[in-house]
């Protein structure tokens, strides 16, 4: 980025570490079912594990043949099957039938279970009643942590977000407090501890608990501040459009597990072709972060240099070409290759975007998160699914609707959902309970006075009936207060003046200089006044929950070592790229250097595709 | 990196296990140790010797760590009788210990409120995991009815009761567990969700018949009803136009991708616009049937009609669309939606330039409709709406962009010639 940032910046742990742990722990387990073996692993267990481990290491631990679980009859031979799964009853069962299967054709074999990152009694409870607990083996591979780039670590559990936030099962706090006492037993001590959310709080604590034993000597540290945050705690951020190139890459292509398949209209063949996007990638990395109205100058720009560095050929003797080919050339036509990749990608995206007039789209957006033109906004999110325009799209739309505005006036809340069911099928009531109660889409509630006579009543009887009525309130509908806060913490810029999108002045680049994203937000006020004190107001917005704790990293809170920079953000529920860019920014304007460990790497499409009920 | 609290282990190892894991406990931990000290060599120190310490503090002797103080202590079984300060482990082990654990201690849990103490402890601790194996042993060892009176006011408890009975397919305790809490609503939707899983349509449309009585909201209420009424009519239309595929025009010009049933409201409109279009409201599949059946919106309708007879280029139809809402004999064209819009829809569909030109004229807008115009090459009406605007300067640079000698060329140069014009630059 074209902008002056602090150069002392500190430097990275290096989170390799973590994959060379998972890889050995996973060995460890393979040896523990010694001689061949055929091996079944979990779908989305698949890309993870081929990011720390690859089928020649399996190999070599006799692993003989692979297969994906995909719930169907299996045709192995082998005597011995281990299964790699997530802590899925359905896969349980489906492992309890073959297991049943196997028995009744009298067939012997040994079996075993690998749960990642951990069991679940439920499961267990599965094979008890299955009849053949006992005939399986169990254990468990903690591997809590992918490191998905330099600073960017993912727990890669998708449905931490439902789990939690709409189901209300806490199965994954300790999960998630392990991989914090991980993290804290390899790069801690850390010193401070900030957090908000209720799961936040509860992972905190599960982290502490885990923590006491074996908290003594403390090896260099490697990360002074944890900040936890919920997903709950912001919901407008990932709903938005992103427009930062990395984000939009995951919008439109979608990223897996740090690696994107770019189809045939971007890399101009016959073929489609998978691409690790990180910081190994050169040119991804001086665009990743960039507003995608930057991108096609700076990519138009390396082609110049890169033009000038092969034109040096030119006039060379042998000798020089020789040096030439055998130093330079192979790096230049590395970097030929992902710059043509990364053309062919914003050329198609643009063609994309250009096809559903993104510009409207993003007006309405920022039209919503500024409060401006709401019946505008209503009649084209009405057009929008009049015409059955992509499903998730309306329904992010109607969701930053009820966001922004507090939940929506019940006659538009009905009409709206009316005709979303006839546009994209009934069977969508279900979509609107799960968001109803997520308070994603709600309606606003008879005499939206409520926080009003929260207030007053509060003032007149003591706290413990305050708390009961808050309960009773926000039960009715959660709240999110988005204009309140937006005012409070100046999240949209007053007038839409000319924002240079080269030169960002703060974080709403992100969102072509509209929105301070939220979540961001608050860990940049938190940091600076090193903790909630002069944010009260805030807090009680987002229903509190906040936390400041000592992390157990000793007393020393004046300490200016480098570590102390460096500041770990935890999402419990996922973040976004658009997330992780803004961070990045904060850091560099601020000399910190931010590493983001979310459950999953998560964008619009994913968070709503979670409230489907037909998918799941 | 293994878990580095052999408590723990011990649950998940505990001496049920062992006939296939390990030999004995202290195998067991020896073993456990081995793979530590394998993975940990590249990360952490001492922790050998902890080991050993910790296998001491299962039995509860050691001295209080830190703090907690927003745990209140409790009346309850011995081990808990302790603030939760003094735990040398943490409350979810504790717990597991308690459920899973060397004795079998579910076996002393027989009164209710040990039962209900258990549960609460398990719900304090904040661990799901243990929360929901609790809630197994309670699913046991009670009544339904017991256990979900429990449950009314245990509101954590309760839902991750709920999710676990998801999570298994226990559809039907679900069901009668929703019931007794008064949650009807709830249940409504949790069988109307059922149907998803029928495949066979016409036992899917006995289905949702029954899921009209169900409790919902009045407004869901009629929506289920629609989808039974939905489903019903696409079993009787696609019945009808399988057989009239081989047979009739519109069918053997644009065979069907699809066949109609479990589609949308809003597709099956489309559809009944692509291949019934002008069929006598009496028929089932006729689009005016369909939209007084569905109360579809004036404006979805028009939008679905022009998109499909548009689809078709049957521009004679669109056109009777904008007029045919004009009683008093008047020739002006009408649309419940912006005419850019119109332009849009059209042009998606192909829309040759004279029709386009048309709408692209009625927007209202000066400005959009010049932009519009320039994208689609409707010249004519670029030139007049300048020539309107007396904007000579303009006018001179879209002849920079019209092909030379063209039609629209002359008409530039005719009217750049032309005196009588007061341009106002």
């Amino acid at each position: 980025m074209a902008h002056s940032s602090r150069k002392d910046a500190p430097d990275l742990p290096d989170f390799s570490l973590l994959k060379r742990i998972a890889r050995d722990q996973l060995i460890y387990l393979l040896e523990q079912l010694p001689g061949k073996k055929d091996l079944f692993i979990e779908a989305d267990l698949m890309s993870p594990l081929d990011r720390i481990a690859n089928v020649t290491t399996l190999k070599e631990h006799e692993v003989d043949k692979l297969y994906k679980v995909d719930h169907k009859p299996i045709y192995s031979t082998s005597d011995q099957l281990c299964f790699l799964i997530r802590p899925r009853i359905q896969t349980v069962k489906w492992i309890a039938d073959i297991v049943n299967a196997d028995k009744a054709a009298g067939k012997l074999r040994s079996y075993k279970i690998i749960f990642s990152p951990q069991k679940f009694y439920a499961c267990e409870a599965v094979l008890e009643e299955q009849g053949i607990y006992g005939d399986v083996s169990t254990d468990e591979w903690a591997f809590h942590l992918l490191p998905l780039d330099d600073d960017i670590i993912s727990l890669e559990l998708p449905e931490f977000f439902r789990d939690n936030f709409l189901g209300g099962d806490q199965r994954w706090v300790t999960t998630a407090g392990s991989a914090l006492h991980l993290l804290h037993s390899v790069y801690g001590p850390f010193s401070k501890a900030y957090g908000i959310g209720r799961c936040a709080k509860m992972v905190y604590e599960s982290w502490r608990e885990q923590g006491k034993e074996g908290e003594k000597k403390t090896p260099q540290s490697e990360i002074g501040t944890v900040f936890l945050v919920d997903r709950d705690v912001d919901f407008v951020t990932p709903l938005c459009s992103q427009v930062v190139y990395e984000g939009l890459v995951d919008d439109i292509f979608r990223i897996k597990c740090g690696s994107v398949e770019f189809t045939p209209d971007v890399t101009s063949s016959e073929k489609s072709v998978k691409v690790m996007l990180n910081s190994q990638d050169k040119v991804f990395g001086e665009i990743r972060n960039e507003h995608f109205s930057n991108v096609f100058g700076l990519l138009s720009q390396k082609a110049r240099n890169l033009q000038t560095a092969y034109d040096r050929r030119r006039g060379m003797d042998i000798k020089q070409m020789k040096t030439f080919v055998s130093e330079e050339l192979k790096g230049l036509k590395q970097e030929h290759h992902l710059l043509s990749l990364h053309i062919g990608a914003s050329e198609s995206m643009m063609k994309r975007k250009t096809k559903q007039d993104f510009q409207e789209l993003l007006k309405t957006e920022h039209s919503l998160l500024e409060g401006f033109e709401i019946r505008e906004c209503i009649s084209y999110i009405e057009e929008h699914i009049n015409r059955q325009v992509s499903m998730i799209e309306s329904l992010r739309l109607l969701c930053l609707l009820s966001l922004t505005e507090n939940g929506l006036l019940p006659k538009d809340y009905r009409s709206l959902k009316a005709q979303y069911l006839q546009s994209y099928g009934t069977e969508h009531l279900l979509t609107f309970a799960n968001l109803r109660q997520l308070g994603l889409l709600v309606e606003q509630q008879a005499g939206e006075t409520l926080t009003v006579m929260e207030s007053k009543v509060g003032k007149l009887v003591n706290d413990k009936t305050v708390g009961k009525l808050t309960d009773a309130f926000s039960s009715l509908a959660k709240k999110s207060n988005f204009r309140a806060l937006s005012k409070r913490l100046a999240l949209v810029p007053k007038t839409m003046e000319e924002y240079d999108l080269r030169t960002p002045r703060d974080m709403a680049y992100i969102f072509s200089g509209a929105y301070i994203p939220l979540s961001c937000k608050l860990i940049e006020q938190v940091l600076e006044r090193e903790g909630w004190t002069g944010l009260e107001e805030v807090t009680r917005l987002l229903n509190g929950n906040e936390f400041v704790g000592s992390a157990g990293g000793g007393s020393e809170t004046g300490r200016t070592t480098d570590s102390q920079r460096i500041i770990l953000v935890m999402f419990l529920g996922g973040c976004s790229y658009s997330e992780i860019s803004a961070l990045r920014f904060l850091g560099k304007e601020k000399g910190y250097k931010f590493i983001v460990v979310t459950t999953a790497i998560i964008n619009a499409a994913r968070l709503l595709e979670a409230m489907l009920d037909n998918y799941g | 990196m293994m878990r580095s609290k052999p408590d723990e282990d011990d649950y998940w190892n505990s001496s049920k296990f062992r006939a296939f894991t390990f030999d004995d406990d202290d195998d067991e931990f020896s073993t456990l140790k081995e793979s530590k000290r394998a993975v940990n060599s590249i990360v952490v120190d001492d922790d050998d010797d902890d080991d050993e310490d910790d296998v001491e503090k299962v039995s509860w002797s050691g001295e209080p760590v830190g703090t907690f103080p927003d745990v209140p202590s409790r009346s309850f079984a011995p081990e808990l009788r302790k603030p939760k300060a003094e735990y040398k482990v943490s409350k979810p082990v504790l717990l597991v210990n308690l459920v899973k654990g060397r004795a079998y201690s579910f076996e002393t849990f027989r009164s209710l409120k040990d039962k209900m103490l258990l549960l609460d402890e398990a719900v304090h601790a904040n661990d799901g995991n243990v929360i929901t194996a609790v809630l197994i042993f309670l699913k046991k060892s009670l009544s339904k009815e017991i256990l979900s009176r429990e449950l009314t006011s245990r509101e954590i408890a309760l839902r991750h009761y709920i999710h676990y009975l998801k999570e298994m397919g226990e559809q039907k305790s679900l069901v009668e567990l929703l019931k007794s809490l008064g949650r009807t609503e709830d249940m409504a939707l949790l069988q109307y969700k059922e149907h998803l899983n029928i495949k066979d349509e016409v036992r899917k449309k006995e289905y949702l018949k029954a899921c009209i009585g169900l409790p919902f909201s009045p407004e869901d209420a009629s929506h289920v009803q629609d989808h039974y009424t939905l489903l019903e009519r696409q079993i009787i239309i696609e019945a009808n136009d399988k057989q009239a595929e081989n047979k009739v025009e519109v069918f053997k010009k644009h065979p069907r991708k699809a066949s109609i049933l479990n589609m949308p409201i809003i597709t099956t409109l489309y559809y009944s616009c692509f291949y019934h279009y002008g069929e006598p409201e009496g028929t089932f599949s006729s689009p005016a049937n369909i939209r007084s059946t569905f109360k579809i919106s004036e404006k979805q309708y028009f939008l679905t009609v022009l998109g499909a007879r548009a689809k078709l280029k049957e521009w004679f139809d669109v056109d009777r669309l904008f007029t045919a809402k004009n009683w008093f004999g008047y020739t002006k064209k009408k649309s419940p939606i912006g005419f850019h819009r119109v332009v849009d829809i059209l042009q998606k569909n192909n829309a040759p330039v004279q029709v386009l030109q048309e709408y692209v004229s009625l927007v209202e807008d000066t400005e959009q409709k010049i932009s519009l115009a320039q994208k689609y090459k409707c010249h004519d009406i670029v030139i007049d709406t300048y020539k309107d605007l007396k904007d000579r300067q303009q006018l001179i640079i879209y002849q920079g962009k019209v092909e030379r000698n063209s039609p629209e060329d002359r008409k530039i140069q005719d009217l750049l010639n032309n005196t009588q014009i007061r341009w106002k630059n």
